[in-house]
């Protein structure tokens, strides 16, 4: 048990001062049996036995891990792996935690499923466990991000989803969350919230977390393997942060491994146009948790910003703000622009087409990677493919 | 006659801690009434009227008035108050204008007050100040839709030891335990939301309202209230006839918004009549 679990022991749910439940009352008790159902599958050999031949069989792990060659050349750097979650069925690492919760919330009863997205990731992924398990499964979208991702709304639609359109605020992920939740306290009896990322009120963030943490059990087994030693530096794209907290949380222990999250920096952090909000934002509440925040004087949230819908979201997970205070791990951003050419970079070097989102990953490994030269291995989370944002990025470029 | 209001458990904890907010449900209990409990949107649907709404809300029959604070993601909220949250943030409204009208108002007031809002714009202002600053401006009470029992305690603590009621909500979900732990802390009256979901307007109660309502009074140390979804002078009625006070939020918005101040006042006054008529 490490520490963070150990202070999760308590009665408060948190990460040092992060995290929590601040909720509606309507959702206490609920919150509460979740996380009854979720420690009595923690410890359970036959739900762990069916989720790993779930992952197998039909995710297709482990994923690789992949040494990218070319785009070591021609950065001029030391060794790179890519842990390759792009590969995973459904294309992103989102599956993961969607079978994890589908099976739980199967356990628990549950015949209908909620989820929020944002690039549309996360509810191609709902709508795949919920097809895969015969379960009833609407999914929130903002208005903005639909027309972004139109073919992930269609994926969704095939996969027998119900997709409902989010007119309100921002009409992006947020404003998707802030519907999702509605739905929740008003169905809460019959229905399951799956949230896509390690936000939202405890036990989410711990439990996206774990059904997470198997690219990171994977990855550092992978690159010992491959490499002969652990990595010197993890990096992952952060909006909520699952894949990063995923894949962190297999080497959180190893000091000699730096752990960098990289936020969308948008137009550049000084035009307010961003989604970094470790870097730019303070400590606040929003979807349940304490974390940091984008938000004005008073205490509003301000619009995020990202060329990424998957990274479009002014919270971020407690568990990373706990990390950022406590200096295990690093966060810093990249803008839109340096995101599209390590976009093209990585299809051009690897024939590897990245999601926007894992491109802002890329994007700082472009940056750091000659830094690394001589001290040893760079591993970087792919967290999805890039496919579904091909027809936006050309688009962007026609203009 | 209210069922429980007069049993002598009630009558001798309701007087645990006067304030301003249980003795108004002291003095309507022994009118045989139940209280009207108006929410508004402070600076909504314009800054300029704010006052003279709040002095609407008394005038026609108001017990105790809620007065919004405006937050950019209200989870709890209904399109209704979505928008009225989103027009009071365009017009401006923070909580320090928000302190500086309830001030204006209570200076020739004394109807009780409760803030009404998320925790996030009050951290943000700073918790201290904040108490400090509502107990200047008048309010009697403060209710926070997302800060449930237990949530944080050292906020939850310091807002219970200020000089303000702290209101808190129980929901259909939540168990007698946890109800009796919710009205032991509890202070002013606990809100009851009749329904899983969140604050709107609609046609029918549930069946079962009625029952839990009961249920959930005896159980409760303190008046209970009920709101959410309560938008007509028969639903007020009906409910009223088991709780100690009645909550109407988004119906009232709405015909501010979209009648205004006249058909607001008509509103309020035929709710007041069908609580009074109907118990």
């Amino acid at each position: 048990m490490n520490e963070v679990d150990k202070s999760l022991k308590g009665s408060d749910h948190r990460f040092g001062v992060f995290g929590g439940r601040y909720v509606p009352e309507t959702l206490m008790p609920a919150l509460e049996k979740l996380e009854t159902a979720y420690e009595e599958i923690r410890g359970n050999e036959e739900f762990k036995k069916r989720l790993e031949l779930f992952y197998r069989d039909y995710v297709g792990r482990p994923s690789p891990l992949y040494r990218a060659r070319r785009l070591e050349k021609f950065l001029g750097a030391g060794p790179i792996y890519l842990k390759r979650e792009d590969l995973n069925h459904t294309g992103a690492h989102k599956i993961n935690n969607t079978l994890g919760q589908a099976l739980l919330a199967q356990r628990m009863g549950k015949k209908r499923i909620i989820a929020e997205t944002g690039a549309g990731q996360h509810g191609v992924a709902t709508a795949t466990a919920c097809a895969l398990f015969n379960m009833q499964c609407v999914v929130y979208m903002g208005e903005l991000d639909i027309e972004r991702q139109a073919l992930n709304v269609y994926r969704m639609k095939l996969l027998g989803a119900e997709v409902r359109p989010v007119n309100s605020g921002t009409r992006t992920l947020k404003d998707a969350t802030n519907e999702a939740i509605r739905d929740w306290v008003t169905n809460v009896d019959s229905s399951h919230y799956i949230i896509g990322s390690v936000v939202g009120p405890d036990p989410f963030p711990r439990m996206v977390r774990d059904f997470q943490s198997i690219i990171g059990i994977e990855a550092r087994y992978q690159i010992i393997e491959k490499h002969g030693s652990l990595p010197v530096a993890v990096l992952a794209c952060v909006g909520g942060g699952s894949n990063a907290m995923g894949i962190f949380q297999a080497f959180r222990d190893d000091p000699e491994v730096e752990l960098i999250g990289i936020e969308a920096g948008g137009e550049g952090i000084d035009s307010g146009k961003h989604s970094a909000t470790l870097e730019a934002g303070r400590p606040g509440v929003l979807h349940g948790a304490m974390s940091y925040l984008l938000q004005d004087a008073d205490g509003q949230v301000s619009p995020a910003h990202s060329v990424s819908a998957g990274l479009d979201y002014p919270g971020v997970g407690p568990e990373h703000a706990y990390l950022k205070d406590s200096g295990k791990a690093q966060y810093v951003s990249v803008t839109n622009d340096e995101a599209l050419r390590a976009f093209h970079d990585l299809a051009q070097q690897e024939g590897i087409i990245p999601a926007l989102e894992s491109a802002h990953a890329i994007a700082h490994l472009s940056k750091i990677a000659r830094d690394y030269k001589n001290s040893g291995a760079v591993l970087v989370c792919l967290s999805g493919r890039g496919d579904k944002d091909v027809a936006q990025v050309s688009l962007l470029e026609m203009e | 006659m209210t069922i429980g209001i007069v049993r002598e458990k009630n009558t001798c904890i309701w007087g645990r801690k006067v304030t301003a907010i249980s003795d108004c449900f002291i003095s309507k209990r022994d009118e045989g009434r139940s209280a009207l409990i108006p929410y508004v949107t402070c600076g909504s649907p314009s800054l300029e009227e704010s006052l003279d709404i709040l002095g609407l809300l008394e005038d026609a029959g108001g017990d105790i008035i809620e007065l919004g604070i405006p937050f950019s993601d209200p989870l709890a909220d209904g399109p209704t108050i979505q928008s009225s949250s989103q027009l009071a943030l365009e017009n401006g409204v923070n909580v320090e204008t928000v302190l500086r009208i309830l001030s204006d108002f209570k200076r020739d007031s004394n109807i009780p007050v409760i803030l009404f809002s998320y925790l996030n714009p009050i951290l943000q202002y700073g918790l201290e100040e904040f108490l400090r600053g509502v107990q200047q401006a008048g309010a009697e009470g403060i209710l926070l839709t997302d800060v449930p029992e237990g949530s944080d305690p050292s906020i939850e603590g310091m807002i219970l030891e200020s000089e303000v009621d702290f209101i808190r909500l129980v929901a259909p979900t939540t168990d007698y335990d946890r109800i009796a732990k919710i009205s032991k802390n509890g202070q002013g009256f606990l809100y009851y939301i009749s329904r899983t979901g969140v604050t709107g307007a609609r046609d029918l109660l549930r069946e079962e309202l009625a029952k839990e309502i009961v249920a959930v009074k005896r159980v409760s140390e303190i008046p209970v209230a009920v709101g959410f979804g309560i938008s007509t002078p028969d639903q007020a009625a009906m409910v009223g006839k088991v709780a100690d006070g009645v909550v109407v939020g988004s119906a009232l918005v709405k015909i501010l918004k979209e009648e205004g101040m006249e058909a607001a006042s008509c509103f309020m006054r035929s709710l007041r009549e069908a609580l009074d008529l109907g118990t």
